[in-house]
């Protein structure tokens, strides 16, 4: 068993789906024997708020959460969320973005601009990023909620753990009658991220 | 088997596995999720208190009758249960009885971030710290134990970190407890001071055997290693230590209250350099000086917000924070925000609109306070809004009353408004109080209350009337409004803040997030032909609606529930609805 700790760092907007999303993650790390620490926000910071949960697995874990610099994948269901986390990525870290747009109140005010092409920018700066249109691939699947397990598809793809475990995992944490959406958006991102 | 669990419901199966039959609490982040657990297990009794006061003396009631008591709370429900604290500290227990309190270092969802630890050293009661969920369910159960050995409460202190990690965790039985005999026993439970003179006496006492205990307990461990650097830490910074420090000797402490002296002592002497590592308060830091010994505290640390690993790195071995990436952008905020169609914004519309003064209070309508909305003047604490209204009006006059008002959740009145609204009536105040009734806690995850008419366990019970109760108090003007009907709310809020009398507006309408809440039979859209760009409609700050920045006009989006409370702050008639 690997002995370094693999940290995932989960970013997006409140209501987004991070809490489902590291609840499967940690899951599959839980099937695979590993010590596994999830931290996540409960309470204010989920009305509509910028969110983060964070996940770690290895062989023996201390802290919950991840240090600034030592995220080995950022997943963000969010554009500017993806840049506002940025700091907590390792140099030579991964990026995942769904190219989704959600608007800040200062934003949909017209008090300040979106950076609209923000992803485009951080793919420049970083070798390591996938983006993706999450929000779309899942809607053809049936539902535009399951974007997030369409992230969890890419991210098996770039972190090479079995997809059957996250399969598992997926059917032991999604309700059954999101299930089959869950498993179709799953196996895309899959597809997408190989 | 192994699972993961976070913090709150590994204390649950701790206290379920230890034989507890009893639990209560009111709802407040990050505390909630802790007796939400409990009243799930069979055969057990949970409750949601009023307040934490009540929660506090049910425990005590139970632990009295000889039953294991759970009692859990956020850090700033300590305050409220005190009273009941600093007394039932004297009494002592039948049944083990052990008190959560849930700190918030970094105010993820709190008022202020005071360190509870203290309560244990004035209430000479014992304090312990767990690190993660394991030992959240062991150090649980132990608890238990140790508060029927000592024959004291016991608090278990934890934070938002322990108690919204998940990490894993091994469950063990349950052991059946048998309720212990219940005997009438005045001298220890009547709090006379003829009694209490006495019982303090035995807390002392009884207080003299926990330093010894605290010497030997399993529940400090030395790990003894590199000993150029020695550190004593409790709770989650322990893991930060280990992360940042993994070479480093330690002393980690479960029991932070009453300290192991000796055992700090020779743990100093066996390194050269001693440093405590704690959030918040120095409390272990200021015991260990006062025994003359040399220590690295707040001095290179802080009092404020949460530690980190690379935190602990920059202080005591100089290594810089990480710089991170330049993508030399400016990223907008994303403040929490009142969800698309909440009832409360309704209300704040009209507040900033008439240019109210508004005493404030506790729930998801503080964040009326925040921009656009900014109409909030104060926020103390649970229930402080009806009080602070008085106590303006009491300083400035009644011509200052005429524009002020008190706004208070439903949860939150029953919690604590209700003694302000007597007061008002009682001295002569003639505030207007406003009672945005969701018929729900909305904040902590929608919780029932004794006004929701059902339990914690989902089992229909009383509904607490609050009209009733508002007119059994004495208030004569009792209005009840919809409060997205944003017309009719002004015109009863100028009648009512005219009188030289004390009024009550309910606000009635339940939160947007409660299933079963009706769906609208129309949609809303704004016809571009009539609308200017005047921004009315986003300056009620509302997530349904989007200002098309090179368009000049407004768009209704996704997240539009139908509210309809854009379309009636519409100057232009360009908000319009249509049936689906």
């Amino acid at each position: 068993m690997q002995d370094k700790v693999t940290n995932i760092f989960i970013v997006g907007v409140g209501g987004q789906g991070t809490l489902l999303t590291s609840r499967i993650i940690a899951q599959v790390a839980v099937q695979m024997d590993f010590d596994v620490k999830v931290s996540e926000i409960h309470g204010m910071a989920q009305r509509g708020g910028s969110v983060v949960s964070q996940v770690r697995y290895g062989k023996k874990v201390y802290s919950p959460i991840i240090k600034k610099g030592d995220a080995d994948i950022i997943l963000a269901f969010e554009k500017i969320e993806a840049a506002r986390w940025l700091d907590y990525l390792k140099p030579d870290g991964m990026v995942i973005i769904n190219n989704e747009r959600v608007n800040p109140l200062p934003v949909m005010s017209g008090k300040e601009k979106y950076p609209d092409t923000i992803h485009e920018k951080i793919a420049g700066l970083l070798p390591k990023t996938v983006i993706i249109d999450a929000t779309a691939i899942a809607s053809q699947c049936g539902n535009v909620r399951a974007a997030n397990v369409v992230l969890v598809g890419i991210l098996t793809a770039a972190i090479g753990i079995p997809a059957e475990e996250v399969e598992k995992a997926i059917t032991a944490i999604v309700p059954a009658q999101a299930l089959q959406v869950n498993l179709a958006a799953f196996r895309e991102g899959l597809a997408a991220g190989a | 088997m192994k699972k993961l669990m976070i913090g709150n419901a590994a204390i649950a199966r701790g206290a379920y596995e230890a034989g507890a039959t009893v639990a209560t609490a009111y709802p407040g982040t990050p505390s909630t999720e802790i007796v939400d657990s409990f009243s799930q297990y069979e055969g057990v009794y949970a409750e949601w208190s009023p307040n934490e006061k009540v929660a506090l003396e049910v425990g005590a009631g139970a632990s009295i009758a000889g039953a294991r008591t759970l009692v859990a709370m956020k850090h700033v429900g300590v305050n409220v249960a005190a009273d009941p604290l600093y007394s039932f500290s004297y009494t002592g227990v039948n049944g083990g009885l052990v008190l959560v309190s849930a700190d918030d270092p970094g105010l993820h969802s709190s008022q202020n971030e005071q360190d509870n630890r203290g309560y244990g050293r004035f209430a000479k009661m014992p304090v312990i710290e767990p690190s993660d969920s394991q030992e959240a369910l062991d150090y649980t159960k132990l608890a238990f134990d140790l508060s029927e050995q000592f024959d004291t409460m016991v608090m278990l202190r934890i934070t938002m970190r322990l108690a919204h990690s998940q990490t894993m965790v091994k469950t063990g039985q349950k052991r059946e407890i048998p309720l212990k005999d219940y005997k009438k026993n005045a001298s220890k439970y009547v709090m006379l001071p003829g009694f209490a003179k006495r019982r303090h006496a035995e807390v002392e006492k009884s207080f003299e055997q926990l330093r010894e205990y605290a010497e030997t307990t399993p529940l400090n461990r030395v790990e003894m290693n590199d000993t150029s650097m020695g550190i004593i830490t409790s709770g989650v910074p322990y893991q930060y230590v280990k992360e940042a420090f993994p070479d480093a000797s330690i002393l980690k402490l479960g029991l932070v209250n009453p300290l192991p002296k000796q055992l700090i002592k020779t743990f100093a002497d066996q390194v050269d350099k001693l440093v405590v590592v704690e959030e918040l308060e120095p409390v272990i830091e200021e015991q260990v000086r006062s025994w003359g010994i040399e220590v690295i505290g707040k001095e290179q640390f802080t009092l404020l917000g949460e530690y980190s690993s690379e935190f602990l790195l920059q202080q005591l071995s100089g290594i810089p924070m990480p710089q991170g990436f330049n993508l030399d952008q400016e990223i907008p905020a994303r403040p929490p925000l009142l969800c698309a169609g909440c009832p409360h914004r309704g209300v704040f519309h009209v507040l900033r609109k008439m240019r109210l003064v508004v005493a404030g209070d506790i729930g998801c309508y503080t964040l009326g306070a925040i921009a656009p909305l900014e109409g909030m003047d104060s926020c103390i604490c649970m229930g402080a809004s009806i009080g602070t209204a008085m106590g303006m009006e009491k300083a400035r006059g009644p011509e200052f009353a005429a524009k002020t008002v008190a706004v208070i959740g439903d949860s939150t009145f029953v919690h604590s408004g209700i003694t302000g609204l007597i007061d008002v009536v009682y001295n002569g105040g003639t505030s207007t109080i406003l009672i945005l009734d969701n018929d729900t806690t909305a904040m902590t995850g929608h919780q029932d209350h004794p006004g929701t008419g059902v339990t914690i366990t989902k089992q229909p019970t009383n509904k607490l009337d609050i009209e009733a109760l508002v007119r059994a108090i004495g208030v004569k003007n009792l209005r009840v409004v919809d409060p997205l009907q944003i017309n009719e709310l002004e015109k009863v809020l100028k009648e009512e803040l005219a009188r030289r009398e004390p009024s009550v507006i309910i606000c009635a309408r339940p939160c947007v997030l409660l299933p079963g809440t009706s769906k609208p039979d129309h949609k809303i859209y704004v016809d571009n032909e009539l609308c200017n760009g005047c921004k009315s409609c986003i300056r009620i700050g509302c997530t349904g609606v989007t200002f098309l920045e090179e368009e000049k006009k407004a768009q209704i989006n996704g997240g539009c529930i139908a509210c309809g409370l854009c379309e009636q702050v519409c100057k232009f008639d360009a908000i319009k609805r249509t049936e689906v």
